[in-house]
């Protein structure tokens, strides 16, 4: 029987969350990783038992597990991400050359073919890969050995590569972003990259025009229109119709144009989702109203998604990978945010329930559609 | 035989009670231990020391018969008593909330 499985990362260990296709009952399994910060699970596309999970702590550093049974049970598997190579540095808060420095694992990204293959966005940025399960990771330095490499700055989070896209349509074509340097595409599997950030404009940087510098909060494509790509940036929400070549603004009639979620409903390429966040000195909802708004025209023309979310007193965030849909029929959407909920939507987003209350402050959701 | 004690996440990490007893070969040092537990609990491999420098954790420091040996040279000798196996090395985990 079809189902949902909600994959959650949280502050204080991971929890995994399922329903039937209805999606009106929901079991919450865990805390798996008990007391460690799990940044991110997903599930391999190819295999939705095989999942992997970046488990973190201050402590211990980078722990990273694998499970071969949707959950269940889980093994540890290699936690060495090294960079390859002459390391440089990046520029620190204070503009000083700042050496890099490994810190965790912010996103896993399993390949869409093979369950084997995943690939991990880590503080400070930059992007490995895993052929083996997890077994061994090795960098892609063409990206952080990109010519901008050394004037990359980190954002408040740190100088995390937050997210990865893979186009299904081009196994060679790779998107990822950058806080706060912005986002880069590849078209050679991971050899050399280029900053897509055309458009993009910043208050904070001086030039207009500046290659990098922007901070990208995250970025959603459908696989449908793998060229079209949706951004939320610290400021404005934007779209590019060529791959990220070209960026334009889409906030339209957004109360707020900061957050940092965006996402794509499953079978409307045009449908898009943010959060609007009221500003980025008060990272939380706008009249503590907790809104998702919806456009089903690509963008500039949003409504408000109010029914079953908090009317008043809510002053949480939803962090930049804590959307997700699902892939039934009607779409299913879910988001988390930094006081614990997991609000759903069976509808698109037309009416929403909170599935879980009072987790550890959220920082990721990712759903998986089973069969 | 050698005496460790790990805080609670590598004990559940390792799958490991509150201390595991390990054989060094030679002389008994800080880093002949952790080289003993690690090539015993592979996953413990770069949650105590860094990978490649080899370097202790920031938030983690190493104890034994009521000293902190943490700034100790890790090739020093561990007190007679740890290498007797009679008090165990303790990797103990920084005292901190939130």
């Amino acid at each position: 029987m079809a189902g949902v499985r909600v994959l959650v990362g949280t502050h204080k260990g991971a929890f995994i969350l399922t329903s039937d296709e209805k999606r009106k009952d929901w079991q919450i399994d865990g805390p798996h990783f008990g007391g460690w910060d799990i940044y991110h699970l997903k599930g391999s596309q190819a295999d939705p038992n095989r999942i992997y999970a970046s488990q973190q702590s201050d402590w211990f550093g980078q722990v990273v597990h694998r499970s071969d049974d949707g959950g269940k049970t889980w093994e540890t598997v290699g936690n060495e991400l090294s960079y390859k190579g002459d390391t440089g540095t990046h520029l620190w808060y204070d503009d000083t050359p700042h050496p890099w420095e490994f810190k965790r694992i912010w996103h896993l990204e399993p390949s869409l073919t093979d369950p084997d293959h995943v690939y991990a966005g880590v503080e400070d940025a930059a992007i490995f890969e895993t052929r083996d399960a997890g077994a061994t990771w090795q960098e892609l330095p063409g990206l952080r050995q990109h010519g901008t490499g050394q004037h990359w700055m980190p954002g408040a989070g740190g100088l995390c590569l937050h997210t990865i896209i893979l186009d299904p349509t081009d196994s060679k074509r790779i998107y990822i972003a950058i806080s706060a340097a912005g986002a880069f595409r590849t078209d050679d599997g991971g050899t050399n990259w280029k900053a897509i950030n055309q458009g993009l404009r910043s208050e904070y940087i001086p030039d207009p025009n500046a290659e990098v510098g922007h901070c990208v909060h995250h970025v959603a494509m459908h696989p449908d229109k793998p060229g079209v790509l949706f951004m939320q940036k610290h400021w404005d929400v934007m779209r590019s119709d060529d791959g990220g070549d070209n960026w334009y603004e889409i906030s339209g009639n957004l109360p707020t144009d900061f957050g940092f979620v965006v996402d794509v409903h499953a079978h409307e390429p045009e449908t898009v989702y943010v959060v609007p966040i009221k500003s980025d000195s008060e990272h939380f909802p706008p009249d503590g109203k907790l809104r998702v708004y919806r456009s089903r025209t690509g963008g500039n023309e949003w409504e408000e998604l109010a029914k079953g979310l908090p009317e008043k007193d809510c002053y949480h965030n939803v962090l930049r990978d804590a959307m997700s849909v699902d892939s039934l029929d009607s779409c299913g959407v879910y988001f988390g945010t930094t006081g614990g909920q997991v609000y759903a939507s069976a509808d698109s987003g037309d009416n929403w329930k909170a599935i879980a209350s009072d987790l550890p402050r959220i920082y990721s959701v990712e759903a998986q559609t089973l069969p | 035989m050698i005496r460790v004690r790990l805080p609670y996440h590598l004990r559940n990490l390792a799958k490991v009670g509150s201390e595991v007893e390990l054989e060094v070969e030679g002389p008994v040092t800080s880093r002949a231990v952790l080289d003993a537990l690690e090539a015993r609990y592979p996953v413990l491999r770069g949650t105590i020391r860094d990978h490649v420098t080899l370097e202790r954790r920031a938030f983690l420091r190493y104890f034994a018969c009521q000293q902190d040996l943490s700034l100790e040279p890790m090739d020093a000798p561990l007190p007679d008593e740890v290498a007797a196996g009679d008090e165990p090395f303790i990797v103990l985990g920084a005292i901190a909330g939130g």
